[in-house]
């Protein structure tokens, strides 16, 4: 919507807006002071003393560290699934028409418009079905699938901006399909694709429902988190890596905005 | 350049010759036979979807129709629809109908508290201030699930801010008073509805503004000017102009909202009564009780709801406007 006069908005708007803004930061920028309490048991505001000793704690606790490495490496293979797979997707389904097209769109959508809990108890129940037990394959299996679908969204809305007649161009002066990939289609959807492997990462950084089905006695740092959440052992550590996680999640969103900010559609619209 | 320098390209072939080695010919193979990519191209995604998750979707759904033996434990792999009829018990039903009166609030209150983010960032916000809107939806939609839900925790503990806040502004006696109430009260705001209810509508909050904010943007802005010039009050406005077409947007962004709610089982769990929603039915049923076929009947649920919801979705043209 646009209007040409500059006017301003009124003041309900104004305030309205800007609680819901505020409604949707205050918490998080709350986890930030919690970090620094000195209280151990409760959750009590305001907190007694500020003190920065749990950094050190959760420095030296090997659990932490366990599970930030299973996360790390999981995220990084199912993001490289889900960039070769999306990518394939998105090529196949915008530069040509076919039948089934839209079936395509709605199968790489699914495994996140259905709740989290139905993919994970649907893949438990495959695994049982065809006795495959839980390892760290079975994360990946179940985090790629879903990252598919952003890797999917950004390299799609991508497409549609490049023009086909800049891949007949590249083929009329005598490149081959392999040299146009390489020097054409590629450099127009690489930041697309660093985007949306962003996207994937943090989105299976911060995966916890379809874990707990396909993890067995595995954590990653959701599940380490649930874990505290649910049976809390050191509060301030779960404190600690709370802030992390935060910060953690930020930088990739960040950098994907600003790779895709010029564009029609920015990344991460649709999570 | 002379057109004696020209002439010898011109006699050159008009068809060249197949480019050597195995990478000329597949990459002639491919330009012949476009098909051929295109199958290359889409086996791999089709294969992992297909195999990995409509194979696991129909299995599960498989599975619902296989009942437990009430004294071993054990799965009856043969065809029945007993496990449906368990499903149909007056204590499934009303966790049934407790996440779907949930959802539905949740949707309603997202919706209202969307709206005017939305509106003002589609229709006032400009250059630096538009993209700060935008980051400041996108920042809390991904971040962490887990430590939205552990803030909250924080907040709405009983030793908690919320608790000081309100002892600072003297109306405690509005919390306690609130707490008493049956249904939504509790002993704390972290033990009750009201607290689900506040942690779910957060949580997906940002999933309904982005949508309602597309449909927004597309509202020319003198259609407004015109219904205010028209003689219209700005609830007149509101309500006959602007709505109607921010509709497809909200119901856009309720189909991640109700979606979300009903098969969510980590914010309940942790925030909430210990009476049960339908994601921690399945959860529970799954996993202590051990009876899978009656947790994929419980999914089955939502898949349902879902589908009429989309159908009814489709029809108001809320995906032209995700």
């Amino acid at each position: 919507m646009r209007s040409d006069r500059g006017q301003s908005a009124p003041l309900g708007l104004k305030i309205a807006a800007a609680c819901g803004l505020l409604f949707l930061h205050l918490p998080i920028l709350l986890i930030f002071v919690y970090a620094f309490t000195t209280e151990e048991k409760s959750f009590v505001w305001p907190p007694p003393g500020l003190t920065a000793q749990w950094f050190a704690v959760t420095w030296n606790r090997p659990d932490v560290w366990e599970a930030l490495s299973l996360s790390v490496r999981v995220a990084a293979i199912s993001t490289a699934i889900a960039l070769v797979l999306g990518t394939l997707c998105a090529a196949a389904v915008s530069q040509t028409r076919f039948f089934g097209r839209e079936t395509i769109s709605l199968l790489v959508i699914l495994p996140i418009a259905l709740p989290g809990i139905i993919t994970g108890i649907a893949l438990r129940s495959a695994f049982a079905l065809a006795d495959i037990p839980f390892s760290f394959w079975t994360i990946v299996l179940g985090h790629a699938t879903f990252c598919v679908v952003v890797v999917y969204n950004n390299a799609v809305a991508r497409f549609r901006r490049t023009s086909a007649s800049m891949i007949e161009a590249s083929m009329d002066l005598g490149a081959d399909g392999f040299q146009t990939f390489r020097h054409v289609v590629l450099p127009n959807i690489a930041t697309a694709l660093l985007a949306g492997g962003m996207l994937a990462f943090a989105l299976s950084f911060d995966e916890v429902i379809v874990t707990t089905f396909t993890a067995g006695q595995q954590q990653t740092v959701p599940i380490w988190m649930l874990e505290e959440l649910i049976r809390p052992r050191q509060r301030p550590v779960t404190n600690v890596v709370a802030m992390v996680v935060v910060l953690v999640t930020l930088l990739p969103i960040l950098l994907a905005y600003y790779l895709t900010r010029d564009g029609d559609q920015i990344a991460g619209s649709g999570k | 350049m002379s057109l004696d320098a020209a002439m010898p390209r011109a006699t050159a072939p008009a068809i060249l010759p197949g480019s050597g080695g195995l990478r000329g010919a597949l990459s002639d193979l491919f330009w012949r036979r476009p098909q051929l990519l295109l199958l290359l191209m889409l086996l791999p995604p089709v294969l992992w979807l297909g195999i990995v998750y409509i194979g696991s979707l129909f299995a599960l759904l498989l599975q619902s129709f296989f009942s437990i033996d009430e004294f071993s434990g054990l799965i009856n792999r043969e065809f029945t629809l007993k496990t449906y009829g368990d499903l149909f018990q007056a204590a499934n039903l009303d966790i049934i109908l407790r996440t779907v009166t949930m959802a539905a609030l949740v949707t309603l209150a997202s919706a209202i508290i969307a709206f005017p983010i939305a509106y003002y960032a589609a229709r006032y916000a400009r250059g630096r201030w538009k993209a700060l809107f935008y980051l400041g939806v996108m920042l809390p939609l991904w971040s962490s699930y887990l430590v939205k839900i552990y803030a909250w925790k924080l907040i709405l503990a009983k030793e908690g801010i919320l608790t000081w806040l309100l002892a600072k502004l003297h109306l405690l006696w509005l919390l306690d008073g609130w707490l008493s109430l049956p249904v939504v009260g509790g002993n704390s705001l972290s033990v009750s509805f009201t607290g689900t209810f506040i942690v779910f509508v957060y949580v997906w909050l940002p999933f309904m503004i982005l949508p309602v904010q597309a449909a927004l943007e597309r509202v020319p802005g003198n259609l407004v000017e015109a219904s205010s010039d028209l003689g219209a009050s700005p609830g007149q406005t509101f309500r006959n102009v602007l709505f109607p077409l921010a509709l497809p947007g909200i119901v856009a962004g309720s189909i991640f909202t109700f979606s979300l709610t009903l098969g969510d089982y980590i914010i309940p769990q942790i925030i909430g009564t210990s009476r049960l929603f339908i994601g921690q039915a399945v959860y529970s049923q799954q996993g202590t009780a051990g009876n899978i076929p009656l947790a994929a009947a419980f999914t089955v649920v939502p898949i349902v709801i879902m589908g009429f919801y989309l159908w009814g979705a489709k029809r108001m043209g809320a995906f032209d406007a995700l």
